[in-house]
């Protein structure tokens, strides 16, 4: 997400521009990076530390989002959550993104038999509910961190995979490319030097909406018990740890899902009002 | 033209058919792979060599993975779904009941959010650019963009909390009269309405919006029709294709929506059993689900794409 914030920023200096929504949309994103980054040294109390005598307490000066279901502090426990469901998160899009990409412009430059074999297996992969294959997967492996991110990773390959694809296949046809082909490049080559660089914008736009998507199936599987576990705990896990408070109205299990919430609008938004010179410059 | 639609269509129930197999393959996989020796883990701590031995013989675990996965895949089509581990139930008998919940919570949404979400995205659609469009535009962004819980958890502080209308997160099963039973079902089914209607709304607006910038509908404009006129008898019979497409696909969210609704509200139906599964790993139970599941997505987005090939008049 911060090469999409950053690209942004860089071609408004250029000359486009880019509207109010998206730059508040930005501004949230960037949030919450710093904090992710920073949490351990802003948060007020350690997370662990039962700080409050009574639990579910209301928010207040000292406990600015009130205290949990043991009487700990919420502000703290939401602040390093923001690390988990980022860079847990940040991880799996990464993976997803190299990997689909990689076989998509590869399935693109070979065509033939290799394309119609991965999009075949891909198209199967996808075809499977994402929320059933984690659900799956969980079962069988356990849910640790590294776990987690290699299969909602591997959830989202096909997404991006087809994607880059796409685009990649109308690139491939250009005669640039031909003639790199009949110069002799390598593989490599081609994806490297001709291909990616002319992709790259829709492609890092598209893994953004991905980034949405993962952010939303990782809060569910928390949520469910079945993605982070303690001692750590993301912001679905936060909600699921304060779900007894829920009748009382409860900060401590509202702020978490406004957390999650503010962070995938602001992403959305920031998308949506991104100048479309970026977003489908080279779709076109 | 006729045999090219046919073709079109045998084609994509081939490429479904092909597409069951290895999410079945994927599915059995998933779940064999696991650390840990069955017939150990039925037989406790305690067992003998020779009766671990024994066991793994009586369910072929030492055959070839290939083999056992065509047996278990025989056994789904005959309807036999094996015995589950933790109580030692047949898994068709566990399901069974599970599966009509499931479905009666789903068929209810259905009936409840299609009317729904297409009188609002056709509206939306006739009032482009209205301050009505925009606000639904921006609610629309509000719930995809939210997880599934948190439009449930709102549902239970609005709905029990504030307003105190409804019990909260509790799913009774004494169900007598037509009241209790919408008390019971109102919630679940609320959210879920909510969840897949956001998505049907955006993609029928989308295709009748399409329908309205082609040059007959401004020919119709031209003409002096009115705009409902233009909207019910030029636009929408050609948007028709795109929006049952977009129902069908819509109806697919379902399957991720009721995961999350059946665990908040408690209700018995296959999602809760698949979750308690997991926490139980009791995998014959668990592939069942999951097959369950995914042939039941792998349907709808057939049909989809059937309709969409059959509602395209290019085709015929």
């Amino acid at each position: 997400m911060t090469s999409d914030a950053t690209s942004a920023g860089r071609r408004s200096r250029l000359g486009y521009r880019i509207n109010a929504v998206g730059i508040a949309g930005a501004l949230i994103v960037a949030f919450w990076i710093v904090v992710a980054f920073a949490a351990p040294s802003i948060i007020p109390h350690p997370i662990g530390d039962i700080v409050d005598s009574d639990y579910f307490g209301p928010m207040g000066r000292e406990l600015w989002l009130g205290s949990d279901y043991l009487g700990r502090d919420m502000a703290s426990r939401i602040l390093m959550g923001a690390r988990y469901t980022l860079g847990i998160s940040v991880a799996s899009v990464i993976i997803a993104g190299a990997a689909g990409v990689t076989l998509g412009v590869i399935a693109a430059i070979m065509g033939g038999a290799v394309d119609m074999v991965l999009s075949r297996l891909l198209d199967a992969l996808n075809s499977i509910p994402s929320k059933l294959f984690s659900l799956v997967v969980v079962a069988a492996v356990g849910s640790s961190i590294p776990v987690l991110i290699v299969t909602m990773a591997v959830i989202y390959i096909p997404g991006a995979y087809r994607f880059a694809r796409a685009l990649a296949v109308n690139i491939n046809t250009m005669d640039f490319v031909v003639v790199a082909r009949i110069r002799g490049e390598s593989l490599s080559y081609l994806i490297r030097a001709e291909i990616l660089p002319n992709i790259i914008g829709p492609v890092l736009v598209d893994l953004g909406l991905r980034f949405v998507f993962i952010v939303l199936l990782l809060s569910g599987l928390s949520f469910l018990g079945l993605g982070v576990k303690p001692p750590y705990a993301d912001w679905g896990a936060l909600v699921r740890e304060n779900i007894g408070g829920l009748p009382y109205a409860a900060p401590a299990v509202i702020f978490p899902s406004l957390a999650i919430a503010s962070l995938t609008i602001a992403v959305n938004l920031l998308i949506d009002n991104l100048p479309t010179k970026i977003r489908d410059r080279e779709a076109s | 033209m006729k045999h090219r639609i046919a073709s079109l269509v045998l084609a994509r129930l081939a490429i479904a058919l092909v597409t069951a197999i290895i999410v079945s393959f994927a599915v059995f996989f998933a779940t064999a792979m696991l650390p840990g020796d069955t017939a150990t883990i039925l037989l406790g701590q305690a067992a003998t060599p020779e009766a671990v031995e024994g066991l793994r013989k009586a369910m072929h675990l030492d055959d070839p993975a290939i083999f056992r996965f065509l047996r278990w895949l025989a056994g789904v089509v005959h309807g036999d779904l094996g015995v589950s581990y933790a109580n030692n139930m047949p898994v068709a008998k566990l399901i069974g009941g599970r599966l009509v919940n499931t479905l009666k919570l789903a068929g209810l949404t259905a009936i409840i959010a299609v009317p729904l979400a297409l009188t609002l995205g056709i509206t939306a659609a006739m009032l482009r650019n209205t301050l009505y469009d925009r606000c639904l535009t921006i609610a629309i962004i509000g719930i995809v963009s939210v997880p599934e819980f948190m439009i449930a958890t709102l549902a239970v502080l609005l709905f029990a909390v504030y307003l105190n209308w409804l019990p909260a997160v509790s799913f009774t099963s004494e169900i007598r009269t037509a009241y209790d039973f919408a008390r019971a079902y109102a919630m679940p089914v609320v959210t879920l309405t909510i969840v897949i209607s956001a998505q049907m709304i955006r993609m029928s607006r989308a295709a009748v919006v399409e329908t309205l910038n082609t040059p007959y509908v401004e020919m119709a404009l031209l003409k002096g029709a009115s705009r409902g006129r233009i909207v019910l008898r030029h636009a929408l019979p050609n948007a028709l294709g795109p929006i049952v497409n977009a129902v069908a696909l819509s109806l697919s969210y379902l399957l991720g929506g009721v995961i999350i609704v059946e665990t908040i509200f408690n209700y018995p139906g296959v999602a809760k059993l698949m979750v308690d599964a997991v926490s139980t790993r009791d995998l014959p139970l668990i592939q069942s689900c999951a097959i369950i599941f995914c042939f039941g997505f792998l349907l709808l987005t057939t049909t989809a794409d059937i309709i969409a090939i059959l509602s395209n008049p290019r085709l015929r």
